[in-house]
Parts: structure tokens; C-alpha cells; sequence
């Protein structure tokens, strides 16, 4: 096992590694990319079973949770839900799915995994500090945890974490928890930046010859640019987590105003980075799913060079629209007018991405497989979380539907129809590569057909319970007359969320038993034109025997120069020559 | 190791010590007595001048609540029957033997929510004894304690008949209760190293047993009015009485 | 299954024909892409044989489909900062109202009026919780502000919602144009009785608002 590049040191005497240094303390990308998704897939799994608890109390207000029981008193005597309870439930269901969940679920795992199989090279820039990253991201998912079994319970301010309330223990009747949430987080921004270095520094240098920036799959350019954002946004996020922390433990001021704090300044801050954060969660799955389109479609991805230029416009764009998360906050509003328009602007390049999707469809020859029916689902519900965000850049309507179910409408059309599909699509996708084994198609496609429909009998009706003014956060919403009325939605709602669960059982079933049970997997099962696909599944250690040299752009599907209908960027065609994005 | 078990001893011996409206019995119960002596101090809080009126509550988006109230509710901060004061904390603050442990009763004293307002008012709990706060009304109240010294802690009984326990680790005078639904709620928990307190009862009545022979500091607690203090003097097996006085000004 | 629910402000009308021009044309939007969607999933399903066209893009239609989009995008912008500025401009806020002060805290909102002489701030104010009492058809002006963490104000029927901030007054205004009662909800998560804060806004005629506000300000006398 030679490799080419110049950190040979770590990949030296692979072969006669301990099984700890080989799967637990491995410096192998594909490893540690592997790491990555058993933590989130778990965190993934903890996030949804809040949920489920958060719709129980939602469908069956007051009512003893099956199984509730065996909860401390300080969380459901009885089996009841406590508001506080309930509180940390919605504050950790969020806390848990953005962070541990889906961003290490895009970021931690395909970046890692994909990022130097797909451009020719032998591992990270920085092995051990990507195994560093890992373990520390690890850590901070055992502090995040942690919180539940401390006195007070865990953070209950929302995922937002919106001071004073999070500042101030008397107030919240939380503390250590919130100091765990705190700190958890500081821990994870760590790891992501360390993450995020690793992943520019690669892809800058250590690109196979030939793999020009324009030969480069969306993937890894969406990858590329995420890490761009993870870099710049996480440590102002560590900043203000810092100052809050201080703020708990010291008696600093820095958010309270008795002592001359401003409230609105943590959510300045908090929003400078999260609406970044919101592109982080979105633009690895919508460069995967170009990928995977391409695919699926047997033909070149419709306006390559637009959806980069999108994918850096969005990027871009992304630092100038933290303010429209607080139209209704009390900053000034004609700052709100120059955010809404800011806003309004960053809608094109979503939809010129979707656009260019529907355009690769477009005379295509269609191939529904798993990856491809997730990524389709992707593309048509995040047309709806896209478009439904419209309804909040607009000022006036946002007085209306902020701070209410229409905005938990959107945010999951966004991070469950549009991020969680597309890791659905990726998982599928990339499963033979990662493990040697296919998954079964049969079980894939029941679970896609079942989530499809279920999802979206969770997250649809919530827009009408939006427009009824259903608020969020309200532990029981019978408390007002004007929601009485909703109660049967949000019963129906529940039912559809248990079902939505309980359609992931075929996945759960399909992931571990293909690990051991699964057929062989090919080199190359999909037929794809990606350097991945040329090495054995999974790839060795060092992914690459030989250097490979790239000729071709990463979607040359149907091309006239060869029988097949597919090129392998890696693969000599005389004539190809001078095509730099082709 | 020896007073865990004195504690366990007298927590096997002690008799459920209720806190009943008014909470006149406190926490100095006949376990305590066996303990440490025999004498006792009883006593009254006068009251001198006209009360002021207490604010009234509205009670009327609390169907529930108002329900449980014949007359319309008030706020009962200041609680005077024929010139005598409920309500007030009455404490040993010195005279004790030095290095005494005290046992602590097994029972919690008991603060009941019902009708929107706290049962008992005042009320007084040992280092370590449990304070059972119930709810009797069939809606939301949150419990803050908001304590100086002490942790506090803010928690929720979304239902009536749930009920939480809780300690304070440390002697404080007073524990401030609060519920944060209904603003007009207040309670005070009077937290003291030793089982010698009372709180004055609807005729201003208190007592205090089961202390050793000796000379001691009282000190007396009203939310609105303050403290007063008072020397008694006392021997094995006999009952000295004590009178506090507040006055409208 | 809900609508919005009625209205019952001056602009009330002015946010909700927002609300359908923008589900108009997002409804096309979503329209015109699913359908697409679909019919290239039917037309160019996979066949023994087939091959896809090969294309890398096309200019014009990148052109077209990044102009359309940044057109309307733009122009919504420009409307909703007309409407907005109409409600929130805090320099174009109605003069003549009937003013009062709320401060949220955990878990109630406190209101004060003006008391006889019709002037905030001064000794004659009266606070009552959890109810606010307003006039029909003549706009009420609401300085806003909380003690103690965020909460936030929001009345459906009127399509109004502001943070309340501590350390910050903040001011809001609508016309009620319907009598009868409303929900205040709050809308920004302020701890375990967040669910719970909830208000009352009566909209009164202006005569009876007059009688309501004497008998409390009567209240208030022969309570002290």
C-alpha cells in the first residue's frame, strides 16, 4: 500500500496497526468519515425520539406517556410531561438535529468520506488532526447528552438559546444544563473548524493532476464551500457561546440589561452565524444531490458552471440575511427592510439550482434507484421549504407567521425534506462504496415510499396551523381558546410523526443487515463517472494504488465519445481533450 | 455517623407533623421533645391599630381558582383576628447548647396550592427536611424559590394532585416562594438549623416544645412588619410565654 | 384544518393580501416545478436502449431563470417594505392614539392606563394585569417592554406580534376595528409558563371604554 502524497508517516505499517489504532483511533478519512455517521445516525435517533415525546404532549396534551413512567419525577411524574421538561424536549430536539445530527451527518461524514476519494487523494491533509476532530466532536456529543441527568434539567431556552432567559438561572430554573449546552457546543465548534481546515487544505492541495476547480463535482465544491462557512462562521458562534457562558457562570452582563446588557446582541451574533449555519446544513446535501441527479439521469448536470456560481452566491449572500430571524425583535425596523430585501435576492440562486435540476431531468433517461427517488424528494420538497421561506422575507407577512408552526412548517421542509432526504440519497448512494456491500433496493424503496408520505403528513398540515396563529414552543396549546380548535390536527399531526418513526424500522433493518448480509458490492454499482468508483469497495487504506490522472469533467453521462453511457473521469478518450468543464 | 442515626432513631419515633392552615405546629414535634428537653415556650402576636386591607385578587381568568373562593379574593399578607397576627415566623436564634445536633423530622412540612394561593402562607422546614409543595387546582402553577443563600430552583405542576419535595441545604430566613403564573402568589419558608420554630396560627397563637432548660433569644418574622425579638427564660417540664407585638405603624 | 383567522385591525387586510399574493405566486412556482418534475420522471423514464441527451446547459435558459426569480423577488421586496413601514415605522406611527404601556414578565402582561387626566407617566396611571382595553376604530398605541426576558405580544385577529425586550421600549400600534374580545398570546419562548401568558384584549366603543376605565380608576381609590 505505497501512497502518493507527502504524509506517508501516517498511513506507514497500516497493515500491522492495532485493531483500536485501525477502527477507533484511526487517522483513515474513510474511517473516521464511518465514525461520523454511526455518532449521527445515534444522534439522529435521540433527536427523533424527542420529537416523538414533543408530538406525544402536542397530540395527548396532559396525558401519561406510554412508557413514560420510567422518566424521573423531575421530568414526567407519572408519565405527565412537565413544561420544563417539555422545554428541554424542544431545546434538545433542535440543539441535537442541528448540530450532532445532520451537520456532522453532511459535513463530518460525506466531507470526510468523499472529499479525497473524489479528488484523487490518499487521505485528509491533516490526518490525525481529522481524527482529533472526530473524537473531540465525540466528546462534545457526551457533554450534550450529560445535561439530561443534572439538577435543574437540561437547557430549555430553545435551540436559539435566546438571552436573557439562557443567561439567567433564576429565571430559566436551569443552570447546569445550560452551562453543559454551553459548553458542548464550544467543544463542537472546535471540532468543526479543525474539520473545516482540514477539508479547504485538501481540496486546495492535494487535488489529483487533471482535477482542475471546474473538473470538481458539485459535492465537493458544495463541501468546499461549506467548510468556507463552518471556518468563518463557528468561532464567531464560540464567541458569543464564550460570552454567554460568562454570563451564567461569572455574572458577567454581557446580554442582561440591569447591568447594561443587550438582549438583542446575542441575537445578532447568534444569527450572524446561524444563517450561515442554515447554508451549512443545505449546500452539502444540494451538491450531493447533484451528483447523484447526474446520475440518475444519465446526463450531464444542467448549467455546471451556474450552479457553482449559485452555490458561491448563496455562500455569499448568506452573511448579508441573519437579520430577517428577527424582523419582529425589536431592531430597528427599516433595518428590517434592507435584510428583507438581502432576502429576497438570496432566493435566485435556490432557484437556479432547482431549476438546473429540473433541467438534467429534462431528456434524460431515468433511473429510480433509492439514491435517486431521495434526491428527487429532495429537489420537490425543498421547492416547498424554499418557497414557503418567501412567506417570512416578506416583513408584513413574517408579523403574522413569525414565531409560529408556519416557521416549524419551513424549517423542516428545509432540514428534514430537503438535508435529511438528501443524507437518505447519500447514504444510499455511497453505502456500497463505504462498506463493501449493497443495500437491498426492495427495503430501500418501501422506506423511501413510507417516509415520503409520512413526512409529509407531519410537517404539511403544520402550515395551516401556522396560518390559524398556532405559536411554537406551546406545551399545551388548549391553553387558548383561539387553538382549541386545532387539536385535531395536532393529533393527526402526532399519529403521522409515530408513523414517520416507525417507517425508518425498514432503513434501521436494511443499514445493519446489509453490513453482514448485503451482496458484494461492485466497484462501480451506479455506474458513475467519480474517481470513488474506480478503487475496490470499500477502497484501501491510501484509496489510490496508483495516482489517478483526471480527463473529464464529472458528468460526462451520454457522452457521444464512448458506447457506454458513461465516462469515468479517470478514463483516456482520445478526442476529450480541451473540455475543461465538460 | 451518630446523629444519621439519631436522625434515623427519631425518624422512626417522630409523629407526621401536618402543616395545616395556619401551620402553627411547625416543625418542633414530640420526637425533638424526647431529644432535647421539656420545656417549652408559647406565646401570642399582638396586633395593635387598624390592619391595613389586604389587596384584592382578580381572580376571574382563574375560573377554577375564583370558584373556590365564596367572598372575593384577596391577598392575605397581613392576617389579624381580634388583635392577634398570623403568619409570623417565630425562631430560637440563640441559647441552644453548644455543638447540640438536632434530629430532623422524617415528615416534610407541607405547602398546599389551592384556590391560587399558598396553604400555609408561612411555613418552616429544618436543614434537610423535605417541603412538600402540592397543587389542589387543576391548572398550572410554577414554584420559584428565590432564596440568597440557598439554590433555588423554578419547577412546574402542571395538574392537580402532583406533588415535588424539596430541601434546603442551608439556614435562611426567609425562603421567598413565588408562582409566576399568578403573580399575586407568595409564600415564605423559613429555613432554620433546628426544630425550634413556629408560625402564629389565625389567633396569633404559636408554641414551641421539647427545648432543653435554659435561656433563650426569640425572634419573631413578619413579611410586611419585620422582626421582633424577645428573651424567655425556661425550665425542665415548664412553659414560658412570650408576647410579641406589632403595631399598624 | 385552519385558515387565518379573521381580521379585526386596519391592516390586518393589507398583510393578508401579502399572504395571498405571495401563496399566488409561490402556488405557481410550485406548480410549474412539481409538474415538470413529475412529467420528465414519466417522459424520460429509463427504456432498453434510450440515451440521454447530451447537454451541458444552455445559456439563455440560465438567463431567463435567474431574471424571472430576481424580478419578482425584488418587486415583493419593495411592496412588503411599503406595507411594513405602514405598520412598524416608528416615525410614522399614529399621533392621536390612545396610548398605554404594557410590561411582560413571567408569565403575565401588565398593563397601564393613564388614569383620569389621559397622560402615561404620571401618578394617576393604574395597572391592571393581563387585560388590555382599547377603543374601536381609533388607533392605540402600546409602548412595550418586558422585565425580565423576552417575550412577545401578539394578538392574531389584529396580525400584530413585537418582541417584548428588557432594557428596551418598544413602541407598537394598531386600530381595532371590531368590538368584542381577542387573545394576547406570547409568541417568544419565556420559560416553563410560557404556554400559559396569556391576555385579554377587550375592544370597547368608546363610550364604553370611558365607563370601564372610570370604574377602575374608582377601584383603585376605594382600594387605598
Amino acid at each position: 500500500m505505497t501512497t502518493a502524497a507527502g504524509h506517508g508517516q501516517a498511513d506507514a505499517g497500516h497493515h500491522g496497526l492495532s485493531f483500536v489504532r485501525k477502527y477507533i483511533f484511526s487517522t483513515d478519512h474513510k474511517i473516521i468519515g464511518i465514525q461520523f455517521l454511526f455518532m449521527s445516525l445515534f444522534f439522529l435517533l435521540v433527536g427523533g425520539l424527542m420529537a416523538m415525546m414533543i408530538r406525544w404532549q402536542l397530540g395527548y396534551p396532559g396525558q401519561p406517556l406510554p412508557g413514560g413512567g420510567g422518566l424521573p419525577e423531575t421530568m414526567a411524574p407519572g408519565g405527565v410531561i412537565l413544561p420544563e421538561f417539555y422545554n428541554s424536549l424542544v431545546t434538545m430536539h433542535g440543539t441535537f438535529m442541528v448540530f450532532f445530527a445532520i451537520m456532522p451527518l453532511l459535513v463530518g461524514v460525506y466531507a470526510n468520506y468523499l472529499i479525497p476519494l473524489k479528488i484523487g487523494a490518499p487521505d485528509m491533509a491533516f490526518p490525525r488532526i481529522n481524527m482529533a476532530s472526530f473524537w473531540i466532536a465525540f466528546v462534545a456529543g457526551l457533554i450534550m447528552l450529560a445535561g439530561f441527568f443534572v439538577a435543574g434539567g437540561h437547557a430549555a431556552a430553545g435551540w436559539t438559546s435566546y438571552a436573557p432567559l439562557s443567561a439567567r438561572p433564576d429565571l430559566s430554573g436551569v443552570h447546569m444544563g445550560q452551562v453543559l449546552w454551553l459548553v458542548s457546543l464550544i467543544v463542537l465548534g472546535l471540532s468543526s473548524i479543525l474539520g473545516a481546515l482540514n477539508y479547504i487544505t485538501t481540496i486546495i492541495n492535494m487535488r489529483a493532476p487533471g482535477m482542475h476547480w471546474f473538473r470538481m463535482p458539485l459535492s465537493i465544491w458544495s463541501l468546499f464551500i461549506t467548510a468556507i462557512l463552518v471556518l468563518l462562521a463557528m468561532p464567531i458562534l464560540s464567541g458569543a457561546l464564550i460570552m454567554l457562558l460568562f454570563d451564567q457562570t461569572l455574572g458577567t452582563s454581557f446580554f442582561s440589561p440591569p447591568e447594561g446588557g443587550q438582549p438583542l446582541l446575542w441575537q445578532h451574533l447568534f444569527w450572524f452565524f446561524g444563517h450561515p449555519e442554515v447554508y451549512i446544513l443545505i449546500l452539502p446535501a444540494m451538491g450531493m444531490v447533484s451528483d447523484i441527479i447526474a446520475n440518475g439521469s444519465r446526463k450531464p448536470i444542467f448549467g455546471y458552471h451556474s450552479m457553482v456560481y449559485a452555490i458561491a452566491a448563496i455562500a455569499f449572500l448568506g452573511w448579508l440575511v441573519w437579520g430577517h430571524h428577527m424582523f419582529q425583535s425589536g431592531m430597528n425596523p427599516m433595518l428590517g427592510t434592507t435584510f428583507m430585501i438581502s432576502t429576497m435576492v438570496i432566493a435566485v440562486p435556490s432557484a437556479i439550482k432547482t431549476f438546473n435540476w429540473l433541467g438534467t431531468l429534462w431528456r434524460g433517461n431515468i433511473r429510480l434507484h433509492t439514491p435517486m427517488l431521495n434526491a428527487l424528494a429532495f429537489v420537490s420538497m425543498f421547492v416547498i421549504g424554499g418557497l414557503s421561506g418567501i412567506f417570512m422575507a416578506s416583513t408584513p407577512v413574517d408579523i403574522f407567521i413569525h414565531d409560529t408552526y408556519f416557521i416549524v412548517a419551513h424549517i423542516h421542509y428545509v432540514l428534514f425534506g430537503g438535508s435529511l432526504f438528501a443524507i437518505f440519497a447519500a447514504i444510499y448512494f455511497w453505502y456500497p462504496k463505504m462498506f463493501g456491500r449493497m443495500m437491498s433496493e426492495r427495503l430501500g424503496k418501501v422506506h423511501f415510499a413510507l417516509t415520503f408520505v409520512f413526512y409529509n403528513l407531519t410537517f404539511f398540515p403544520m402550515h395551516f396551523l401556522g396560518m390559524g396563529g398556532h405559536m411554537r414552543r406551546i406545551y399545551d396549546p388548549s391553553e387558548y381558546e383561539f387553538m382549541q380548535g386545532m387539536q385535531g390536527t395536532n393529533t393527526l399531526i402526532s399519529i403521522a410523526a409515530f408513523l414517520l418513526l416507525a417507517s425508518q424500522a425498514p432503513f434501521m433493518w436494511n443499514f445493519f443487515w446489509s453490513l453482514w448480509k448485503g451482496a458484494k458490492a461492485p466497484d462501480n454499482p451506479w455506474e458513475d463517472n467519480g474517481l470513488e468508483w474506480t478503487v475496490p469497495s470499500p477502497p484501501p487504506h491510501g484509496n489510490f494504488a496508483k495516482t489517478p490522472t483526471v480527463y473529464h469533467g464529472p458528468y460526462e453521462f451520454a457522452s457521444p465519445l464512448v458506447t457506454e453511457d458513461y465516462l469515468p473521469q479517470s478514463r483516456p478518450v482520445p478526442g476529450a481533450g480541451g473540455r475543461a468543464a465538460s | 455517623m451518630r446523629s444519621m442515626f439519631t436522625a434515623v432513631l427519631m425518624a422512626s419515633m417522630s409523629v407526621a407533623c401536618g402543616g395545616g392552615e395556619g401551620g402553627g405546629g411547625g416543625g418542633a414535634d414530640d420526637a425533638a421533645t424526647a431529644a432535647l428537653g421539656t420545656a417549652s415556650v408559647s406565646g401570642t402576636v399582638m396586633f395593635s391599630g387598624t390592619p391595613p386591607s389586604n389587596p384584592a385578587i382578580d381572580m376571574s381568568e382563574e375560573q377554577a381558582c375564583r370558584d373556590k373562593h365564596p367572598g372575593a379574593p384577596t391577598d392575605p399578607q397581613v392576617v389579624v383576628n381580634a388583635g392577634r397576627l398570623a403568619n409570623v415566623f417565630v425562631r430560637v436564634t440563640s441559647g441552644l447548647p453548644a455543638g447540640a445536633t438536632f434530629p430532623r423530622p422524617s415528615a416534610p412540612a407541607v405547602i398546599d396550592q389551592d384556590g391560587c394561593l399558598y396553604h400555609p402562607r408561612v411555613v418552616g422546614v429544618m436543614v434537610g427536611q423535605g417541603l412538600e409543595i402540592r397543587n389542589s387546582d387543576p391548572l398550572l402553577h410554577n414554584i420559584k424559590a428565590v432564596p440568597t443563600v440557598n439554590r433555588g430552583f423554578n419547577i412546574s405542576q402542571p395538574q392537580a394532585g402532583m406533588s415535588t419535595t424539596r430541601t434546603f441545604t442551608t439556614p435562611e430566613i426567609m425562603v421567598p416562594l413565588e408562582c409566576n403564573v399568578h403573580g399575586w402568589m407568595n409564600a415564605f419558608v423559613g429555613v432554620t438549623e433546628h426544630p425550634f420554630f413556629a408560625v402564629s396560627g389565625a389567633d396569633g397563637s404559636f408554641s414551641i416544645a421539647g427545648l432543653p432548660a435554659g435561656t433563650y433569644q426569640l425572634e419573631a418574622w413578619h413579611e410586611r412588619f419585620g422582626t421582633r425579638t424577645a428573651t424567655v427564660t425556661v425550665a425542665d417540664g415548664g412553659t414560658a410565654a412570650v408576647e410579641f407585638t406589632y403595631s399598624a405603624n | 384544518m385552519q385558515w387565518l383567522p379573521p381580521q379585526a385591525s386596519t391592516y390586518a387586510g393589507d398583510i393578508d393580501f401579502m399572504f395571498w399574493v405571495i401563496l399566488v405566486i409561490t402556488g405557481i412556482a410550485f406548480v410549474v416545478v412539481e409538474a415538470a418534475l413529475l412529467v420528465f420522471l414519466i417522459r424520460y423514464r429509463h427504456r432498453p436502449g434510450r440515451r440521454a441527451h447530451y447537454t451541458h446547459g444552455n445559456t439563455t435558459a440560465e438567463v431567463i431563470w435567474t431574471a424571472v426569480p430576481a424580478v419578482t423577488m425584488i418587486a415583493l421586496g419593495i411592496w412588503s417594505g411599503r406595507v411594513w413601514a405602514e405598520i412598524k415605522d416608528r416615525d410614522r406611527m399614529p399621533t392621536d392614539a390612545f396610548e398605554v404601556a404594557i410590561e411582560a414578565k413571567q408569565f403575565e402582561w401588565t398593563v397601564t392606563y393613564p388614569g383620569p387626566d389621559g397622560v402615561l407617566g404620571t401618578s394617576d396611571d393604574f395597572a391592571v394585569r393581563n387585560q388590555l382595553h382599547v377603543p374601536v376604530n381609533r388607533p392605540v398605541k402600546i409602548h412595550l417592554t418586558a422585565e425580565d426576558v423576552i417575550h412577545s405580544f401578539f394578538v392574531p385577529e389584529f396580525r400584530i406580534k413585537q418582541d417584548a425586550v428588557p432594557g428596551m421600549t418598544i413602541p407598537v400600534w394598531f386600530e381595532a376595528t371590531a368590538m368584542g374580545q381577542f387573545e394576547i398570546g406570547c409568541a417568544e419562548l419565556c420559560g416553563l409558563g410560557h404556554y400559559r401568558m396569556r391576555g385579554v384584549v377587550t375592544v370597547h366603543a368608546d363610550d364604553d371604554l370611558d365607563l370601564w376605565l372610570s370604574a377602575q380608576t374608582a377601584d383603585e381609590e376605594a382600594g387605598t
